[in-house]
């Protein structure tokens, strides 16, 4: 068998730009704690209504007893539900997502705000936005002929301002 | 060698490959033109979506199936020397899959079936799209089995001898190809066909996401690996040189096969289905999967300059110079490993586990797939037509200033194409959409690159249409000169006397993708029949 020592050296050089690549994913992801949208929780999407936790009055922003914001979503044909929410910024935001019917994707462009939301599970995910500013939410999985009008908007305000804008019903307190 | 039946083979499959590819070419324009907004009247959800998913069939599964199964058989018998093995079960697979697609036609033109080629349940198309996408993939099992048969029948009338390294990539294919459209088949089957008909009132969405991944990536290696066959067997030859190395090219693509198939994960990052260490998993293996293209392209390079330099090039770039620039295969590889760079970047950025929450599912997506699939394979395929068409139907090519300019025109017009595509991905827009309605000043950002992508699909259909009018001249010559030319493969630069086993059977690595499969896939899967998961019920669109 034949290997030219040009070729092996390529074939090194090669296998050390992937693991140069796997090698940052992986500290980020251990050391970083940077992950996908992963916590393979089901939940029935026919009953969602009658959930507690995705009730209506308990969708929206609420803060749970340890000061943590927790956004929930709902995601149905042709929109998100509530349409229009108003979040801090430069705060950890954590944001459950269901889906009352077939297949959406969720993305709040030029945010690493991304997840698919599939009926029968909730997808979870952490985020923080950097900049305040109104952020279009648009839904990037096909999901039937309106597709193009599932889109709703995210206000992000100036840490210190967003208590003053809080809505005091959406104090709620989950006991989670 | 006469061959006549192998070439009539090759003929009926590629014809119907290149009648798909010109079909979806209108629908893919006509969609660029709907999404920019420009003409009001073409504005139609109904038809854009019934549009996209007939072209996304027309490219991704039927210019791609019968294109491969044409190109297989006539590599076999010609590589091998040897007659396709019981012709009769050729055609029957032909048959069975050109059934199939007829049977897809029919919902897919009607808008019955605008479900996308990805068919994500729990919406859900007419019931002959899923038993005809079925049959198209059982055709193709058909044209597998002759692959394997034909492999091992050779290798048993030759003893130790390393099998030509055509074949062994042809038969390598044939094998991904069964490993990995298992996958949607088991979804088809079992969960997707039962469910269309009636016969079960739900589906499980996260399954059928979870088989669908199974056969979501490996299947564009299956797409690839015909062009990285003319990258080693023809392009030597054509450009006048010796290919670099036979040895390290078969470890490429068993490499390619094996790590290609446990990795669809990297398009189930954003899903909640599926735990995180199992995407980790498989995105590490996504990264293992770019080394067969390293050094693809190191060995396709090497053989090159060796030509650029028997025809005088000297220095260090003044190789490239003096290569034939105006042979179609020599031009399309050149164009082809250009595209390769830059979609590879791409793929490297939505491989990359955090990454991808950018860009998942937004326009670069398809500016990406669409540099490999329609940039990197499909202009190989064309290559190979010019190459083959005049070989199988015996009358010289129609014009050869004509063909280079079609490659070159299909080159400028995808990079056109493909450009504004990213950049709108990196602005947040989504894939998938037929129109503009957010009332956001995000979107406003998209409209001159909405307008870009028009003029580069203009000149991509252009150039399609001009590889379709040279085969149909080529064809139907009325001129009585026979092309009498027989196709030649090229020949390593170091002979290969003997060669290991591993690396000259399948045997091996088909126990290790075994393996390998159990271990990425048998948990993933079982955990849907272990969790309390919830159903859906079907849904139109």
């Amino acid at each position: 068998m034949h290997i030219d020592p040009l070729e092996s050296k390529w074939i090194q050089t090669a296998l050390g730009i992937c693991g140069l690549f796997v090698g940052l994913i992986l500290i980020d992801a251990f050391f970083h704690n940077i992950h996908t949208p992963s916590n393979v929780e089901t939940i029935d999407s026919a009953s969602l209504h009658l959930s507690e936790e995705f009730a209506e009055d308990n969708l929206g922003v609420h803060r749970d007893e340890n000061g943590n914001i927790i956004v929930r979503m709902v995601a149905g044909r042709y929109s998100f539900f509530p349409k229009e929410i108003s979040v801090p910024a430069e705060t950890k935001l954590t944001f459950r997502w269901v889906s009352i019917d077939v297949l959406h994707g969720v993305h709040i462009p030029m945010t690493n705000m991304s997840t698919m939301v599939v009926p029968g599970f909730v997808a979870e995910l952490e985020t923080t936005f950097p900049k305040p500013g109104d952020y279009p939410v648009l839904c990037n999985e096909y999901c039937g002929l309106g597709h193009d009008h599932m889109w709703s908007k995210i206000n992000v305000v100036e840490r210190d301002q967003w208590h003053a804008t809080q809505q005091p019903s959406s104090g709620a307190i989950d006991n989670e | 060698m006469n061959n006549v039946i192998e070439r009539k083979l090759a003929l009926s499959h590629m014809s119907v490959a290149f009648t798909a590819f010109i079909l979806a070419c209108f629908l893919g324009e006509y969609q660029v033109f709907e999404r920019s907004g420009l003409i009001e009247s073409l504005g139609s959800p109904t038809v854009y979506f019934a549009s996209v998913s007939t072209h996304g069939v027309l490219m991704a599964y039927v210019l791609t199936t019968f294109f491969i199964m044409g190109f297989g058989y006539y590599t076999a018998a010609t590589s091998l020397e040897t007659p396709v093995w019981k012709p009769e079960l050729a055609w029957t697979g032909f048959g069975l899959s050109l059934f199939g697609v007829l049977l897809a036609a029919l919902p897919l033109l009607s808008g019955k079936a605008s479900v996308l080629y990805t068919f994500y349940p729990p919406v859900q198309a007419h019931h002959f799209f899923y038993l005809g996408a079925t049959l198209l993939i059982v055709g193709s099992w058909v044209w597998c089995a002759i692959m394997v048969v034909m492999f091992y029948q050779w290798k048993k009338a030759n003893p130790e001898q390393p099998v030509p390294l055509a074949m062994f990539a042809t038969t390598a294919n044939a094998l991904l190809w069964l490993w990995t459209s298992a996958g949607v088949a088991l979804e088809a089957v079992f969960l997707l066909i039962p469910w269309s008909l009636g016969w079960t009132d739900t589906v499980d969405p996260g399954l059928a996401r979870t088989l669908f991944a199974w056969t979501l990536h490996p299947i564009v290696y299956f797409w690839l690996i015909p062009a990285y066959t003319a990258y080693y067997v023809f392009v030597p030859k054509q450009a006048g040189s010796y290919l670099f190395s036979d040895e390290v090219a078969r470890a490429a693509i068993i490499v390619l096969v094996v790590f290609s198939l446990p990795i669809g994960f990297h398009h189930l990052y954003m899903d909640p289905e599926q735990a995180k260490g199992w995407k980790i998993l498989h995105g590490i293996g996504t990264f293992i999967v770019t080394l067969p293209t390293f050094v693809t392209g190191f060995t396709v390079i090497a053989s090159l300059e060796i030509a650029g330099r028997l025809r005088g090039g000297k220095g260090m770039f003044g190789w490239i110079g003096s290569l034939p620039w105006n042979n179609t295969m020599v031009l399309a590889v050149i164009l082809s490993l250009l595209m390769l760079i830059f979609g590879g970047f791409g793929g490297i950025v939505n491989a990359s586990y955090a990454m991808n929450a950018m860009v998942h599912n937004t326009a670069w997506v398809p500016g990406h797939f669409h540099l490999i699939f329609a940039g990197t394979s499909v202009i190989m395929y064309f290559a190979i037509a010019y190459y083959l068409w005049p070989i199988l139907s015996k009358k010289p090519l129609f014009s050869n200033n004509l063909a280079l300019l079609q490659l070159w025109t299909w080159f400028i017009g995808m990079t056109i194409l493909t450009t504004p595509w990213h950049v709108l991905g990196l602005l947040g827009q989504p894939r998938r959409i037929s129109s503009v309605v957010y009332n956001n000043l995000l979107t406003l950002s998209w409209k001159p690159y909405e307008l870009a992508m028009i003029a580069g699909g203009l000149i991509m259909l252009s150039s399609a249409c001009l590889f379709v009018y040279l085969l149909y001249k080529t064809q139907f010559a009325k001129s009585e000169e026979t092309y009498a030319a027989e196709v030649e493969y090229a020949e390593p630069l170091h002979a290969v006397k003997s060669l290991p086993e591993y690396l000259n059977d399948f045997k091996l690595w088909n126990k290790v993708i075994a393996i390998y499969m159990a271990v990425s896939f048998g948990i993933p899967i079982l955990q849907f029949f272990f969790l309390d998961t919830f159903d859906s019920s079907a849904w139109s669109y």
